[in-house]
């Protein structure tokens, strides 16, 4: 127990100067930054798996130079003249300089293992995750293209942020829209495969997020409906351990498999192979 | 109205103190047997008048006061004045009964429907049973149940929305509210049955919008229809509930609002005053608006209707796009397999 003291508080040392370490936050860990990103940013004491951008999401999934993404000229718009005590304008100005994105979602065409898909990802950088009108727009085309064209959709969610609030009903709608577009690609016998990322929650895992043929985990996720907090003091009661993690979700039968980051690619492949 | 007057609300004080007053002279009128008939007439003028001034400019925040009423007629004060043969139909076969939702079958101008509407319980004992109105994932399958045996049947299906929202706990999480919610989402919007849902009183995000995917979706004049609670908006952007008041104000969840910003098709009108003035007259607007809807669903053929159904959310939502076809065509080249 001394010797491990001992050792994080070295690690920490090392930490300050050229930001070679950082702290894992699920098991509190020092760990060397390098080690995370060679595992691609999974934690190599705990496996837990950090968020990661649309771009590191296209290398780790898709055929390399296959990747050609569509519908990148959307753009927000603050339709509900939303100014609280910041607008939304100057929010998602805020994201649009952070990420050099015009809003939270990337899709497109690519391959895997040589099949051709259409491909999403959430951009849980960009204000959370949310899905407003672009967000809502962007995941309906993908099954609408992938409609026309017979083929698989893989969307990757990660959102902590849900529907986005600043475009009131307009967001709620959009889960409407994103199921409804989904049904229809169904209908025709679409293959829509999802994965769930740390955190997929309220008004995105109430809709597109929920409803693929097969639904894939990462590990250590945190997915639900209502937020923790909030059922915490809904309920004024400690939440269990574990509560609302991928794995929760897989023993309640809501997930077909929670698959690690590193394996992702090869288990999407093989089930493109089953049923795409 | 057995709560008293605590429950009336700051901006309907001036109304009820008018109203007391009439109820005041009419009760000495049958007792003296004095006619105060002219005063009476007076007062009542005043009254509407007072109720005209009040709601001619009522703030979004009073809108969701008035959509929170406890006066507030329910989906079981109007199912007696709108419905006929009401037979309940209870549970969603896997679970258990939520109480939160009601549902069963009934007729209307003639005709044969399925009714799905939440239901908050009007008194503290009926509130607890039925949980305030906010369904467990149980609450939206027995929804979705119910339809589903409307599409086999071919019967129309009318939903009222009365809901703060989708209830959260642990259960509700264990049994997958966020998944079951979206799997209402994706199985009304193909429903093979004409969908009416009506917002009557509150309409809370996720929990509102898992029985409102229909061909019509309209409001009653005081009902709200939001993304989030203006407590919950209030506590992000503040990190103070009491401020709902201002999120209310942003949100656009007024019936107005949502008919500008394409969300509804129709707002229905209530008797000045509101609804819980007078539940018949409010019942009576409300019927003849779905009896209308009925007959305008009932020629269109299946294939048509879920054509439009889908277009009708297909079209919701406010973005820029840039002109780029050149791009997409490129790109689309590129994508064929
Ligand atoms: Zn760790």
């Amino acid at each position: 127990m001394a010797f491990e003291k001992i050792k994080k508080i070295l690690r920490r040392k090392k930490e300050l100067p050229g930001g070679l370490w950082m702290k894992c936050p699920d098991c509190g860990n020092m760990i060397y930054k390098k080690d995370v990103e060679n595992r691609k940013m999974v934690c190599p004491d705990c496996a837990y798996h950090f968020s990661i951008a649309p771009q590191e999401r296209v290398d780790l999934m898709l055929d390399p130079g296959t990747w050609t993404r569509l519908w990148s000229n959307l753009a927000p718009v603050d339709a509900l003249r939303f100014e609280g005590i910041t607008s939304y304008r100057q929010k998602m100005a805020a994201a649009q300089k952070e990420t050099g994105e015009k809003d939270a979602i990337w899709a497109g065409t690519g391959r895997i293992e040589g099949r051709p898909v259409v491909f999403g990802v959430t951009d849980s950088r960009f204000m959370m995750g949310s899905m407003g009108s672009v967000l809502g727009e962007g995941v309906t085309r993908m099954f609408e293209y992938g409609l026309q064209r017979r083929l698989p959709v893989l969307l990757i969610s990660g959102s902590g942020g849900g529907a986005r609030m600043y475009e009131g009903c307009l967001s709620l709608m959009q889960m409407a829209k994103t199921s409804a577009a989904i049904a229809r690609f169904s209908d025709a016998g679409g293959l829509y495969i999802s994965v769930l990322t740390n955190p997929t929650m309220a008004g995105v895992m109430a809709s597109f997020a929920s409803l693929g043929d097969v639904m894939i985990a990462e590990p250590k996720a945190l997915i639900g409906f209502t937020g923790p907090r909030v059922i915490e003091q809904t309920i004024r009661q400690e939440l269990p351990k574990g509560f609302q993690t991928s794995e929760f979700l897989l023993d309640h039968g809501f997930v077909d498999m929670v698959v690690p980051r590193e394996r992702l690619r090869q288990e999407v492949a093989r089930l493109l192979d089953y049923l795409g | 109205m057995s709560e008293g007057a605590a429950a009336w609300l700051d901006f309907e004080k001036p109304i009820v103190d008018i109203e007391q007053k009439i109820a005041t002279l009419e009760s000495v009128q049958k007792k003296s047997g004095v006619d105060m008939s002219e005063e009476i007439a007076k007062l009542r003028e005043e009254c509407a008048q007072k109720k005209r001034e009040v709601f001619a400019k009522l703030t979004a925040w009073q809108q969701v006061q008035l959509a929170r009423h406890p006066f507030r007629p329910e989906a079981t004060d109007y199912i007696p004045l709108i419905f006929e043969d009401f037979a309940e139909l209870h549970g969603d076969k896997s679970f258990g009964d939520d109480k939160a939702i009601t549902t069963g079958l009934c007729r209307i101008g003639g005709r044969r429907v399925m009714l799905v509407a939440h239901c908050k319980g009007k008194t503290t004992k009926e509130r607890m049973a039925r949980n305030f109105g906010s369904p467990h994932p149980e609450g939206h399958r027995k929804a979705l149940e119910k339809m589903k045996l409307a599409e086999k049947f071919r019967l129309p299906v009318i939903t009222l929305v009365n809901t703060p929202g989708a209830y959260p706990g642990i259960g509700a999480e264990e049994r997958g509210q966020a998944a079951i919610i979206a799997r209402n989402l994706f199985e009304m919007s193909r429903l093979k049955t004409p969908i009416i849902s009506i917002v009557i009183g509150e309409g809370g995000s996720g929990g509102a919008l898992g029985i409102c995917i229909a061909d019509r979706l309209s409001m009653l004049e005081h009902a709200y229809l939001s993304v989030i609670s203006p407590e919950g908006c209030a506590a992000i952007l503040w990190r103070d509930s009491a401020k709902a008041p201002l999120a209310a104000e942003l949100l656009r969840l007024t019936a107005p609002d949502l008919l500008h910003l394409g969300v509804i098709n129709e707002i229905i009108l209530e008797p000045l005053g509101g609804a819980h003035r007078d539940t018949q007259a409010a019942a009576n607007l409300l019927k003849a608006a779905l009896v209308r809807y009925l007959e305008e669903l009932e020629g269109e053929r299946l294939e048509r209707l879920l054509e439009k159904r889908y277009d009708k959310y297909r079209k919701i939502g406010v973005f820029l796009e840039e002109e780029s076809a050149k791009l997409a065509v490129t790109d689309e080249a590129k994508a064929r397999p």
